[in-house]
């Protein structure tokens, strides 16, 4: 028997009177390339923050590898293998662009590590050179080389951008959530950024928020439509292309969203 | 028992007068103003000179004393205070406390570092003996001003243009700016008079609970826990915070005294551990 | 050690100016005979501003009582020299440094449970409150800590067994020294380690280090605890080279004068503490010789004056210098 990568089961989420994730039952399986979609306001973020700890449910469980993780805090999760993106940047304004994911590779390997990992925390950052290394190609391959060394706060948005999916892939995640990492920035670094993640390892499970559709379906094997905080329906990306109800909740303002 | 609780009442009415202009700072614009205890001391001071040197009437001198620091608050709002709204909470703890030394200094080169006397009138000396105990008629007095003055704000808030503006703007800055809200203007005038406020404040309260250059610090946790337990966003929380803490001081200072002046830490860490984010809080939105 | 990392904001070796600096330092024990009670001052002071930038600087945590743990270690190395003169080990400044520093890490560790969740507000409360709750107990137990009086009769035996303290303070700016570049070797070692990153990441963003998987409560409870260490090994220090502890070590002023030399010399960075508190020192020195009393004024004149127009303090100012003569060094 498999677990999912990720499962959630009857959740919920609500903000006073409003349900912001109604009764989500969710599964991702390894390896997945799945795209989570609708309309603003849908509940999209909120999902992720529920999955990634950063809010708590109301009610109903999230299982991460089939252990029960809804109470864990959300650094424990990142250390049990799952890491996301913000929709709006979170980013460390004084550090660099190479102190932040450095800094997450050492965290990365700390999990792993025992006492080993306690001795690591506390030697200079600047003595292990491979991972200062590993760290500059995972930069540079977002075309991040020229500004490894400027604090955050000096950069541009696009840049920035980059740098929030630059450090959630340096968590080494097996399950990786984007909330909208292609928003607001240009045609290029859009292209970059598909590129990246369409070479991540194949047994990454990934969900991607986006409203672009063309961005979807050349990203996403399956699809899950999110409305009022419900899921409308999950499918192949043929099965929702074709669907009725999401081309009238969804596709047809997905224009100007 | 009975006069303790009013005398705890007084003490926590007290506390509210001095703190709610720092409560709307901190919830209008997110503010850590540490120097509210100078408004408070400023107000204590004007009293006394102004009864000690121009010899006017004890009643004269509350509505002078709120109106002098609520000037004073104003000019330092648009001149200083009015630079570091948008800095960091660090840089508005610095600012504030650099002028809490300054006005301790500066009132003891002029005043002198001794405990101020104020000479009440008459009429407010002596004790009032109620079913169950008795009150000191200057206790009775103070709880009569302040527990209209709550009535009061409440009502102005809620009745008011100024008032709905006022909440407008605690709510969301930006969508007050938005409907044409002079947020600088209204937060300048709401800071004259919290500072006006703290100033009556001090001058009610020099009798009671002292007046010498270190008040600003003496009762800076004070404030502080009124408005960590009470909460910014409205002005019932800190009201009750006051009054509890008033109670619970006062009590314990009597009742236990060889621990009494713990109690107030007491009642932080509790709450602390209770409910961090303040006892009248709403629950998280 | 390995050669210069490839990138700036990796290089974590020891750089020319700090080698300078210490050199600069221990030279002055020599060739400022006359200064040395100054001196150990400085270092008493750069030991606990270092203590605080810990804290404040790195993990963005503003304190109003940081003076709490400098007093504990005061009154706790005073004591163990008034109380144990005649004890070889018991007795000798360094063990009473020691123990100084544990008994401040205990109350340090215990008080960070409360400065780990809530706002800055509450924050400020809690750490005001902390150190009020510590110097009314201090006032209290007179019998033990000579209440408003101070703790007389600490009289230390020589450090090590060996180097007997001297009118001149030659023996106690060394010693102080000493335990001060101790200190910022280790506070060197913390900050420039994952772990110092980290510090700084929980500052900048919370969430995100969260969502990283650092475990926040757990790092701030820590640097919470070795800052109150080594707030309380500077109090040490005091009581231990003037003799005397008092109830003001712990005051509140003190905790304020802590922060500004950490304004003075700029926070975030070890050496703003250290230079923060040589400008601070002099300065102090001079004024109280001309108004001993309004010292308080200049304090809050200054406050202002560096929040309104000089935020980064000397630090800052020494990097925008630095930016000029160099314009492509980065950080
Ligand atoms: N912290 C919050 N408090 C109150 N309401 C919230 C909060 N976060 C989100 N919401 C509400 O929940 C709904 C879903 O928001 P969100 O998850 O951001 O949607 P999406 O990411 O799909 O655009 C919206 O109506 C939003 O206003
Ligand atoms: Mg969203």
């Amino acid at each position: 028997m498999t677990n999912p990568a990720l499962e959630t089961r009857a959740l919920r989420k609500t903000f006073g009177g409003l349900v912001a994730t109604d009764t989500v039952d969710f599964r991702l399986e390894a390896g997945a390339r799945h795209a989570l979609i609708g309309p603003n306001g849908a509940g999209k973020t909120t999902f992720v923050n529920l999955l990634s700890g950063a809010l708590q449910p109301t009610s109903g469980s999230i299982h991460l590898e089939g252990r029960d993780i809804t109470a864990w805090p959300a650094s424990k999760r990142a250390r049990a293998g799952l890491s996301r993106t913000f929709q709006i940047n979170q980013l460390f304004a004084g550090l660099t662009p190479l102190q932040s994911v450095v800094l997450t590779l050492a965290q990365a390997e700390e999990t792993g590590g025992g006492s080993a990992g306690l001795m690591d925390l506390f030697r200079s950052a600047g003595s292990n050179g491979a991972r200062i290394e590993e760290a500059a190609a995972i930069l540079e391959n977002l075309h991040l080389g020229a500004c490894l060394d400027k604090e955050i706060a000096t950069l541009a948005y696009g840049q920035q951008r980059l740098i929030e999916i630059a450090i959630a892939l340096a968590a080494k995640p097996r399950v990786l959530l984007l909330d909208e990492p292609a928003a607001g920035i240009s045609q290029e670094e859009r292209e970059l950024i598909l590129g990246v993640i369409g070479a991540l390892p194949s047994a990454m499970a990934i969900v991607l928020i986006e409203h672009d559709m063309d961005l979807v379906f050349r990203f996403a094997r399956s699809i899950t439509v999110l409305v009022n905080g419900a899921v409308l329906t999950t499918g192949s990306v043929a099965e929702i292309s074709a669907d009725e109800r999401v081309r009238k909740v969804y596709l047809g303002e997905g224009e100007h969203a | 028992m009975l006069t303790i609780l009013l005398d705890g009442v007084a003490y926590g009415m007290l506390l509210f007068v001095l703190a709610v202009g720092l409560c709307v700072t901190m919830g209008l614009m997110n503010f850590i103003n540490l120097a509210h205890g100078a408004f408070a001391m400023a107000g204590g001071y004007v009293t006394i000179l102004l009864m000690q040197r121009a010899g006017l009437s004890f009643y004269l001198c509350l509505p002078l004393a709120f109106l002098v620091t609520a000037a004073a608050g104003l000019v330092l709002e648009r001149t200083l205070y009015v630079r570091l709204y948008d800095k960091s909470h660090l840089d508005q703890v610095l600012f504030s406390l650099g002028l809490v030394f300054m006005a301790m200094a500066g009132v003891d080169y002029v005043m002198g570092g001794n405990q101020q006397i104020i000479q009440l009138p008459p009429e407010l000396r002596g004790r009032l003996q109620v079913p169950g105990g008795s009150i000191g008629v200057y206790r009775l007095f103070i709880i009569a001003i302040c527990g209209v003055l709550p009535l009061g704000l409440q009502q102005a808030l809620t009745r008011t243009r100024f008032g709905s503006r006022l909440r407008a703007a605690v709510d969301d800055r930006r969508v007050a700016r938005g409907l044409g809200i002079d947020v600088a203007k209204l937060f300048a005038l709401t800071f004259a008079f919290g500072s006006g406020l703290a100033g009556l404040g001090g001058a009610l309260g020099a009798e009671v609970l002292g007046l010498d250059p270190t008040f600003p610090v003496k009762f800076m946790i004070y404030f502080l826990i009124v408005v960590s337990v009470g909460g910014a966003t409205t002005i019932t929380g800190p009201f009750f915070a006051s009054i509890l803490l008033g109670i619970a001081d006062v009590a314990g200072k009597y009742y236990v005294p060889a621990i009494g002046g713990f109690i107030i830490y007491t009642v932080m860490v509790v709450v602390l551990i209770w409910r961090p984010a303040g006892l009248f809080v709403k629950a998280a939105r | 050690m390995r050669g210069p990392a490839r990138f700036r904001s990796m290089q974590t070796g020891w750089r020319w100016y700090e080698i300078v600096f210490w050199a600069a330092a221990f030279a002055m024990l020599v060739l400022a005979p006359s200064r040395l009670l100054l001196l150990n001052e400085i270092a008493i002071f750069a030991l606990l501003a270092l203590s605080l930038d810990l804290i404040l600087g790195f993990a963005g945590i503003v304190s109003l009582g940081h003076a709490a743990f400098f007093g504990v270690g005061a009154y706790t190395a005073g004591l163990l020299a008034k109380h144990f003169s005649e004890h070889a080990l018991l007795g000798d400044p360094t063990i009473g440094l020691g123990i100084a520093a544990l008994t401040a890490a205990i109350i340090g560790f215990a008080s960070s449970f409360l400065v780990l969740r809530g706002s800055d507000l509450t924050r400020l409360m809690v750490t005001l409150g902390v150190a009020l709750i510590v110097q009314e107990i201090a006032n209290r137990l007179d019998w033990i800590t000579g209440g408003a009086d101070g703790l007389q009769g600490v009289l230390p035996r020589p450090v090590l067994g060996a180097f007997e303290f001297d009118l001149y303070g030659r023996t106690a700016a060394t010693y102080s020294l000493v335990v001060l570049f101790i200190a910022f070797v280790v506070a060197r070692q913390v900050v420039h380690a994952p772990f110092g990153l980290g510090l700084k990441a929980i500052r900048d963003n919370r969430l995100r280090a969260e969502a990283i998987g650092i475990p926040v409560n757990r790092r701030l409870i820590a640097i919470y605890t070795l800052a109150a260490a080594l707030a309380g090994m500077a109090g040490a220090l005091l009581a231990q080279t003037t003799q005397f502890a008092s109830l003001d070590m712990l005051d509140f002023q003190r905790s304020a004068e802590a922060l500004l030399m950490l304004v003075i010399g700029g926070a975030g960075n070890l050496f703003g503490g250290l230079l923060g508190a040589i400008v601070f020192a002099i300065a102090h020195d001079v004024l109280k010789g001309i108004t001993a009393q309004y010292w308080q004024f200049w304090l809050g004149l200054s406050l202002i004056i560096l929040v309104l127009f000089a935020r980064g303090g000397l630090t800052g100012l020494l990097r925008l210098l630095y930016r000029r003569v160099r314009p492509e060094a980065a950080p």
